[in-house]
């Protein structure tokens, strides 16, 4: 039970932050270096948001859930409007600018956030265990904490993502922005020619994908704490999501992070968490060999 | 694409010159330093970034203020002393490539002031190649190992194998005999390992389970249902920025029905003991390198010490209650600068070519009575594993504050010599 919700929480912040860079990748063709960073400054963002609102923790949270994803949407649609715009959308030279864009974040995180982790209070967050049963010498013996134990506010984050990943899936196929995004992912040139304005949903998209990384953020900072150097982790978990998933396929992104998640919980548990990073790493190199359109994804003319 | 770079006469005269210069800096600095009025240059390798960043502030603002100490009675054999900073991402690499700027580019006359054991160990053969006194803060056993080189010194703070075997006996006899270790996945966490285990069997105790967690790990629930039930005492070391989070979720899992739990004060450096999630530490153990409350039966030069560097009575900044210091080791650079002035004056210390002269005053050196220069308490020095001792203290949470229950005599932390570096060449 343990490992399965801790592996849930996992799943749920990485299928967030996976989908982020699955939607820029699938509608854009960039493959976003810096979604790690994103992550970050939605992470710094809310520990700013928090500490400046006084009150009840929850109020600090609301804010920064609100604040923090508007902050690095609005720097993601800076960046494309600046660097991506400029290189026209080159896949080659967008993997660099990205990289720059990646450290550029990074150090002025460092310069005005500084290198200290500082943790977030959660909003609520309560101690929920259930003894461990066992049948021994005495009769029914309970354990605790072998059993299971977690917050409340864990089972929140669950919850949260769920229902963004729904409210997301509902825009992608119910609005009219949905569907102006999967026209320009299909065929750029045709969305163009009937008057899509290809390049305003280009920012659209890119910041709702940095958006998506730090609301993920967001979640997960009263658990972690904000540091300038956390982006790393969820960028590589989310290559290797995007990559098993399939590239710009939502339904398999969000597959591949319940895989990759709740395998990254249970192993560590049972086994070691080695085990479950050097698996999944395999599990790429054996989508990559045998599927590399990924599990969901299309292949490509 | 387009362009292949061409070597051109005056762009290979350029580079010609700009290399001249650049061999050419070390005899500057050199010839600096030999004149009298000259300051002394001390490089500071500085975790500024990286996972060591907290202890790189307080590693900063503790040689601040021992530096001002020191100038303000006359400096060194009547020059002032000059740090020259560096920051080294607190990562090997680049911090050899630290100690090699220091030697080569800033024409520093020692080198001092690593914490991490893993950039003491990538750092330390550059020392020893630029001939260059490396006098680390480190904790780590590498250098009473044998492990590194005469140039490689660490008078000013104990190694881990000295505290856990001191902390041993107090474990098994207050606490049970029955532990599980958790502790970082590298050289610092494994010192950990190997000794107190070794330690805790000598006590008649045994250790359970060893329960490794990479250095760059997050989060932490999933390692604790490996705790044997039957544990009675859990000892955790942790380090680098996720320390607040792996303490919390140690509450998380346990709630109230926990083992006795003994941790090293690493787990909690510079974390406000205050930090919501932690009132489950209440009653538990801690080893301090040096309190960080200060104790009903404080010392006066505890007290001076707080006041040179800017800590209160609770371990904080005084212009920042929130910013809390890691007071259990950055006494260790305090100390070390003082054994750097002792031992430069004792050498008669000139200029870089007395380097040798230098660490042969600092091997001579045995008992350091504790004093202004050394605040935790008194110390012993092996000039021969190049390793000080010194007192270890034991403190209980009580009331949100960390309260000394035990101090170690020396004696409780000695082990035999491991290596003789005095018989090596320069």
């Amino acid at each position: 039970m343990l490992a399965i919700l801790e592996g849930a929480v996992g799943a749920s912040v990485l299928a967030l932050t996976a989908l982020g860079l699955s939607l820029v990748f699938g509608v854009m063709r960039v493959v976003n270096v810096a979604h790690g960073e994103f992550f970050m400054l939605g992470a710094v963002v809310a520990w700013f948001v928090s500490t400046s609102i006084a009150g009840h923790p929850a109020i600090g949270f609301l804010a920064a859930l609100a604040i923090a994803p508007l902050i690095a949407g609005a720097v993601a649609v800076l960046v494309d409007r600046l660097i991506l715009k400029n290189v026209a959308y080159d896949p080659e030279a967008t993997i660099v600018g990205t990289i720059g864009v990646l450290y550029i974040l990074q150090q002025s995180a460092l310069m005005i956030y500084g290198p200290e982790a500082r943790p977030v209070e959660p909003p609520f967050s309560h101690r929920i265990a259930l003894p461990w049963l066992e049948w021994g010498e005495n009769g029914l013996a309970f354990f605790y904490p072998w059993g299971l134990s977690i917050t409340s506010y864990k089972l929140f984050v669950i919850a949260a993502a769920i229902s963004i990943l729904l409210a997301f899936w509902l825009i992608l196929s119910r609005t009219r922005l949905g569907l102006i995004m999967r026209a320009t992912q299909m065929d750029r040139e045709t969305a163009l020619a009937f008057g899509i304005p290809v390049q305003r949903v280009y920012s659209i998209v890119f910041g709702l994908g940095a958006a998506l990384a730090a609301l993920a953020a967001v979640l997960i900072v009263p658990i972690q704490q904000a540091h300038y150097l956390m982006g790393h982790d969820p960028l590589l978990l989310s290559f290797i999501v995007v990559i098993i998933g399939g590239l710009g396929s939502v339904r398999g992104t969000i597959f591949a992070a319940l895989l990759i998640g709740m395998s990254d919980g249970v192993i560590s548990v049972f086994l070691s968490p080695t085990l479950s990073k050097i698996l999944a790493t395999l599990l790429v190199a054996l989508v990559l060999v045998f599927r590399p359109q990924g599990l969901y994804g299309k292949k490509m003319a | 694409m387009t362009q292949t770079p061409k070597t051109s006469r005056r762009r290979l005269l350029k580079s010609a010159g700009a290399g001249a210069l650049l061999a050419a800096s070390p005899l500057i600095g050199r010839f600096a330093s030999a004149q009298s009025s000259a300051p002394i240059k001390i490089g500071f390798q500085q975790h500024s970034t990286g996972i060591g960043a907290a202890y790189g502030r307080w590693y900063g603002r503790t040689t601040d203020a021992a530096v001002k100490m020191i100038n303000d009675a006359g400096g060194i054999n009547g020059r002032p002393v000059e740090i020259i900073a560096e920051d080294d991402g607190t990562d090997p690499k680049r911090g050899a490539e630290v100690v090699e700027k220091f030697s080569n580019q800033h024409g520093c006359d020692v080198a001092f002031g690593t914490l991490f054991s893993h950039v003491v160990i990538g750092s330390a053969p550059a020392a020893g190649e630029q001939k260059i006194p490396y006098f680390v803060v480190s904790e780590g056993h590498h250098v009473a190992s044998g492990a590194l080189n005469r140039y490689t010194l660490q008078p000013g703070i104990t190694d881990v194998k000295s505290q856990v075997q001191a902390m041993a006996p107090y474990v098994s006899e207050n606490l049970g005999k029955k532990v599980t270790m958790i502790f970082p996945d590298f050289a610092f966490g494994h010192d950990h390992r190997d000794f107190f285990t070794a330690a805790i069997e000598a006590q008649g105790g045994e250790v359970l389970e060893h329960i490794a967690v990479p250095p760059a790990e997050t989060s932490f629930t999933k390692y604790f249902p490996k705790i044997p039930r039957e544990t009675e005492v859990l000892y955790h070391v942790m380090v680098g920025p996720a320390v607040l989070t792996f303490v919390k979720e140690l509450g998380e899992f346990f709630g109230p029905s926990s083992p006795a739990i003994f941790g090293f004060i690493d787990s909690l450096e510079a974390v406000d003991l205050a930090s919501p999630g932690l009132e489950f530490l209440e009653g538990t153990y801690f080893w301090e390198g040096n309190p960080r409350y200060a104790q009903a039966d404080q010392t006066e030069y505890d007290q001076a010490f707080r006041a040179a560097v800017g800590v209160d009575d609770n371990g904080a900044s005084v212009s920042d209650p929130s910013d809390v210091s890691t007071y259990a080791h950055m006494f260790g650079c305090w100390e070390t600068l003082n054994i750097i002035k002792a031992g430069m004056e004792a050498s008669d210390y000139q200029s870089a070519a007395d380097r040798q002269k230098l660490i042969e005053a600092v091997e001579a050196m045995t008992e350091m009575p504790e004093s202004m220069q050394h605040p935790q308490g008194p110390k012993l020095f092996n000039g021969k594993t190049h390793q000080v001792f010194g007192v270890q203290y034991i403190s209980r949470v009580e009331n949100g504050r960390l309260v000394k229950v035990h101090t170690t005599s020396i004696e409780d932390t000695l082990y035999p010599d491991e290596v003789d570096y005095t018989t090596q060449s320069f």
